[in-house]
């Protein structure tokens, strides 16, 4: 278990204020020039070594994106750093929490994160149902300002560095990374086509990084306590520290931060008092936000919690929003009603997306009810398969992954709801 | 020059080629939906999906990807395959299928591929979706139902437009194109998107459940309805052209044409002269053509005869006329129906010389009296290509909607002798700077003065002509070429008080300025030009008549035939042919080839298709002055130009509905 001196996120619970007063109580901009001091390749290094991997989902090693971008302008264009803010998985609640209640550590990560990719300004993209949240960090970047901790030299480190709070108005979509860079433009938010990536072309055509909040409020830390102690939590190629979201039916839900690679079961014992109603009861998990494939019982207590164990399990980390279900749980219509999320949330752009998502919604309805044909049950794997990986962003993708983690764990109950409905219609 | 593999075919592709393309020089047949060579990349359709290595493990979008050296690409994989057909299939499971009663059946991309690439039966069991129909105005019919997606025609408009008046709204399965506040879309060239949708979600209106693309005779043609010569293609059933539509030719029309130059057909069925009048006891009436010729006898003008040109004739008939005028002893022609008297010595000062291609290449653009939007809408298009790469665009005359970024210069023609100094230095600085002088110029004298800031701003120089005077009739090089011109215009024929005009289709001249003569008038339709005839000789519309013609920028082109003219109505060559006789002359021909092998050996310019050499630019006269005011442009109502599209009822609606409709609403209010 994660000692209380190792965490990063120390008012994760909001047990102390969020102001900067606080904050820097809590060690956070202290002595942010000093860290900017040793520079922005330094910075980037140590990043790498500290073996961050973006904690927005796909787990790309963030020092190394912070790297692409170029180390001057050539032409003129400024740079910029998109925070990605627009929480919107279902399962995933840790920006909120880190917004909420510990918002210097992301404005203190972005000036870090800002200047060592040499971005002129940050913006960041914050979900539009999150009120309260975009309310407290409008006044933290205020705070922040004020005490000229960001703006024009910013910590008197001579870098100006500028941070724009920017909420979203409700879409899912617009938390891929370049569908946020259309919308910040103030378009519809529709995934862009890559190449260009956003290093090379990105918001209003400038290089642009779009983080995760997690990855970025976790930088400044890295940078005091150093890439060794980072490094020092989790298995190879996993390393770090990581707020866990456990919802669903166990005893206490909650956000944790704990060690990368912890066993789902210490996960879950540990901090959540367990299962409801006991280990024997677990159904199924979905490990990492609506748009993994689910993990049924037997096969998620002993993995570990990071990109590599999840994977190995056909499923993945993304967010680290776990859903458990227990064995009262009608698991097609939990899948069910993911499809219709997606359905509802995707863009309407390219084709198999647009067209796929409700297919597959309606069918799933269909094997909910039971009033379908076993062969539809090959043919919506069929269609997933179709969706996934032919689509501009990862939509498509996570429209299909929860169904085909369905289907390859429970489809004697999806044969058996077909079975029974088809007697009654008999009857 | 990257190398690439396309099926185990190596080949090397231009530098910035797309995968796509690559495909194509490889001799691969890529399907798609979304892409168009002359829209921007939109990556959404999902069907030109091909295996890329090295590369991730799924298929991608060949259209955007970048060719890259090395690439190892495959089309007909099994994953290819599978794509495509997942692909259709989407496309499909929310598509009506109603083929049998849409009007792009037979041409439909969707349906085409389809049957090359879907697969041979549905798997879907849910209900379809229903989308509420849009209202695009009288020419584009929307089944919006029908509609994929693909956003062609939202890019269309943004891109060459340049009007935001499609977009999309709504997302996911519901999304919807629509116009905005399902306004009518009003932009002059709004009905190139019937050709760019994929499917039959916009149609042509006025065609709506008239013909099946394989009933119809295709005939290739040029346009008439301004002076760009956009090449055209006429289908035609029976003795009747249905419609017309645009071909490609990157160096006119690319594969647009304008609104007018599509949906005039109707008027070539209305209105028409199909017998021969006499205007007897101050009335026209009915006769043979035995009557008529008899009538032409008996005028017996000697040697005062002149020609009155219109804008839609084809070279053939001016010439075969100038012969007639010849063998009577009078050299009267002109074309210039409205009293433009411009000199025309040497035409390369009237003529568009940087080629409606080359413009686009211009980096600041001084247009002078013309409102290019109506007047050559082809030409818009190329100038807003020259903007988005950075040209500037200054206009002297009255303000009108450009589309581009635009600096008036007021409408005082003085202006052009003391130009603002940052103008000046703009035209100054530019690499290839150029001069578009509108009619609207030519009819204040701006010639000598435009000429003169030739000089000023070099704008003839190594590889680039920016000296640019843009016409708005089909006929007008052509006549131009053949001697239509006098010197002092049409007054020139007003003072020889002729006995005979003879009027070939003019239909904007003024004349009662010719009360004293006998005018015999060889048109085609009904209107002005026939009002005022004494004896009226029905001729061929453009489509009834092979031709040549020569664009603003003195490209030959020729027009096939492609139906027969209504009833008694006879190409006009031959109609000259019949009135030599029964004037007692020779013209020197009795055949349609030997009337063009004589007009090439009178002008050989007009033997060959192409670019006619009309030698470099003459000096500017001495003491050339710019005065005046363009207040108003020539043409009022851009829908309403000529005879065609004047018996036009499309035309009559758009203008009634798109130009004065606006304007009556806003009185109302």
């Amino acid at each position: 278990m994660l000692a209380d001196k190792d965490r990063i996120f120390t008012n994760v619970y909001g047990y102390q204020p969020w102001n900067l007063k606080a904050a820097q109580a809590r060690g956070d901009w202290d002595d942010t020039k000093a860290i900017l001091a040793r520079g922005r390749d330094a910075i980037i290094e140590e990043v790498k070594a500290s073996g961050l991997r973006g904690r927005g989902g796909a787990g790309f090693p963030t020092g190394l994106k912070w790297s692409f971008m170029p180390k001057e302008s050539k032409d003129g264009r400024p740079s910029f750093l998109v925070i990605n803010a627009d929480e919107s998985e279902p399962g995933s609640c840790k920006d909120r929490e880190i917004i909420r209640h510990d918002p210097h550590k992301l404005i203190e990560g972005a000036l870090v994160a800002g200047f060592a990719m040499g971005a002129r300004a940050a913006y960041i993209y914050i979900r539009g149902e999150y009120i309260r949240e975009a309310e407290v960090l409008f006044a933290a970047v205020q705070e922040a300002y004020d005490a000229g901790l960001i703006g024009k030299n910013a910590c008197k480190s001579g870098y100006d560095f500028d941070v724009f709070v920017h909420r979203g108005a409700g879409a899912y979509i617009c938390g891929e990374e370049t569908a946020m860079i259309e919308s910040l433009e103030g378009k519809k938010g529709q995934p862009r086509l890559k190449p260009p990536f956003p290093a090379g072309a990105g918001l209003y055509g400038c290089p642009t990084t779009v983080n995760n909040v997690e990855s970025i409020a976790v930088a400044p830390t890295i940078m005091r306590r150093g890439a060794a102690w980072f490094a020092s939590f989790g298995r190879e190629n996993n390393k770090g520290t990581k707020l866990f979201q456990i919802s669903g039916h166990v005893e206490k839900p909650c956000v944790v931060e704990e060690a990368m690679s912890i066993p789902f079961s210490e996960l879950i014992e540990k901090h959540c008092g367990g299962i409801r109603g006991g280990k024997d009861n677990l159904l199924a998990v979905i490990p990492g936000g609506s748009s993994v494939p689910l993990v049924p019982a037997a096969e998620i207590w002993d993995a570990p919690m990071d990109f590599d164990g999840l994977r190995a399990v056909g499923s993945g980390l993304g967010t680290a929003a776990v859903i458990v279900m227990d064995k009262s749980t009608d698991i097609v219509r939990a899948i069910s009603r993911l499809s219709y999320f997606y359905k509802h949330e995707s863009c309407g752009q390219c084709t198999p997306c647009r067209e796929g998502t409700g297919w597959m919604w309606r069918v799933m309805e269909r094997l909910r009810t039971g009033d379908a044909d076993v062969s539809e049950i090959d043919m919506l794997w069929d269609v997933t398969k179709q969706v996934e990986g032919h689509t501009i962003c990862a939509l498509g993708d996570a429209a299909a992954w929860p169904i085909q983690g369905l289907i390859r764990h429970f489809r004697p109950e999806l044969e058996r709801r077909i079975g029974e409905n088809v007697r009654e219609a008999a009857e | 020059m990257p190398k690439v593999t396309v099926d185990g075919i190596e080949i090397e592709v231009p530098a910035g080629a797309t995968v796509l393309q690559a495909c194509e020089l490889a001799g691969k047949e890529i399907p798609r939906f979304c892409y168009h060579e002359r829209l921007s990349i939109a990556g959404n359709c999902r069907m030109c999906l091909v295996e890329v290595a090295p590369g991730p493990p799924k298929p991608q979008a060949s259209c955007a990807l970048p060719a890259m050296d090395n690439q190892v690409i495959r089309t007909d994989s099994p994953m290819v395959k599978k794509a495509r057909e997942g692909v259709m299939e989407f496309l499909l499971i929310n598509h009506p299928l109603d083929c049998p009663i849409c009007d792009q059946g037979g041409e439909c991309d969707l349906q085409d591929q389809t049957v090359a690439y879907g697969r041979s039966h549905s798997r879907t069991r849910e209900n379809k979706r229903a989308v509420t129909e849009k209202y695009m105005g009288p020419l584009i019919k929307t089944v919006m139902t029908r509609c994929i997606h693909c956003t062609r025609c939202v890019r269309f408009s943004e891109e060459v437009a340049g009007v935001d008046e499609i977009g999309a709204l709504y997302r996911g399965e519901a999304t919807q194109i629509t116009t905005y506040l399902e306004r009518a879309a009003t932009h002059e060239m709004s009905a190139n998107v019937i050709d760019l949708c994929p499917v039959g979600a916009l149609t042509s209106r006025p065609y709506a459940f008239e013909a099946r693309p394989w009933e119809l005779k295709k005939t290739l043609s040029i346009d008439v309805s301004d002076a760009c010569g956009a090449n055209i293609r006429l289908d035609s059933r029976g003795r009747e052209v249905l419609r017309i539509l645009p071909r490609v030719n990157d160096d006119v029309n690319e594969e647009w044409i304008s609104d007018k130059a599509r949906f005039q057909v109707d008027g070539l069925t209305r209105r028409r002269l199909d017998k021969p009048w006499l205007r007897l006891d101050g009335k026209l009436q009915a006769a043979s053509w035995d009557a008529a010729f008899a009538a032409i006898a008996r005028i017996n003008p000697g040697k005062s005869v002149a020609v009155v040109a219109g804008d839609l004739i084809d070279c053939e008939t001016m010439f075969a006329a100038k012969k007639l005028a010849e063998a009577m002893g009078s050299d009267l022609l002109e074309g210039r129906q409205t009293g433009l008297d411009y000199d025309c010595s040497n035409l390369a000062a009237v003529n568009f010389n940087s080629g409606l291609a080359g413009i686009e290449n211009a980096d600041a653009v001084m247009i002078v009296g013309s409102q290019v939007r109506w007047e050559a809408p082809l030409v818009m298009t190329r100038l807003r290509k020259a903007a988005k790469r950075g040209a500037k665009v200054f206009v002297v005359g009255a303000e009108w909607e450009t589309t581009v970024p635009t600096t008036f210069l007021g409408t005082d023609l003085k202006v052009l002798e003391k130009l603002p100094k940052d103008v000046e230095a703009a035209l100054k600085g530019a690499e290839r700077p150029a001069l578009i002088l509108g009619g609207a110029g030519l009819g204040k004298g701006a010639l000598g003065a435009c000429l003169a800031l030739c000089e000023k701003f070099k704008l003839v120089r190594e590889g680039w002509n920016g000296f640019n005077v843009l016409h708005m009739a089909a006929s007008r090089m052509g006549g131009l070429m053949l001697g239509y011109a006098q010197k002092g215009g049409i007054a020139d024929l007003v003072k020889a008080k002729p006995k005979m005009l003879i009027s070939l289709g003019a239909d904007e001249v003024d004349y009662t300025r010719f009360a004293n003569s006998m005018i015999v008038y060889i048109g085609h339709h009904g209107d002005k030009g026939a009002h005022f005839a004494d004896i009226i000789l029905p001729a061929a519309a453009f489509s009834e008549k092979p031709g040549t013609y020569v664009n603003t920028e003195g490209r030959v082109q020729w027009a096939d035939k492609a139906v027969f003219a209504p009833g008694d109505a006879r190409e006009d060559w031959t109609i000259l042919r019949a009135m030599a006789d029964a004037l007692g002359v020779s013209i020197g021909f009795d055949s349609f080839e030997e009337l063009r092998a004589a007009m090439a050996a009178a002008v050989p310019a007009l033997g060959r298709e192409g670019l006619a050499d009309y030698g470099a630019l003459p000096k500017a006269p001495n003491g050339a002055k710019a005065e005046g005011e363009i207040a108003a442009y020539p043409i009022l109502d851009f829908y309403l130009t000529n005879p065609i599209a004047r018996a036009s009822l499309t035309m009559q609606r758009c203008s009634s509905e798109l130009l004065h409709g606006e304007s009556f609403a806003e009185a109302a209010e």
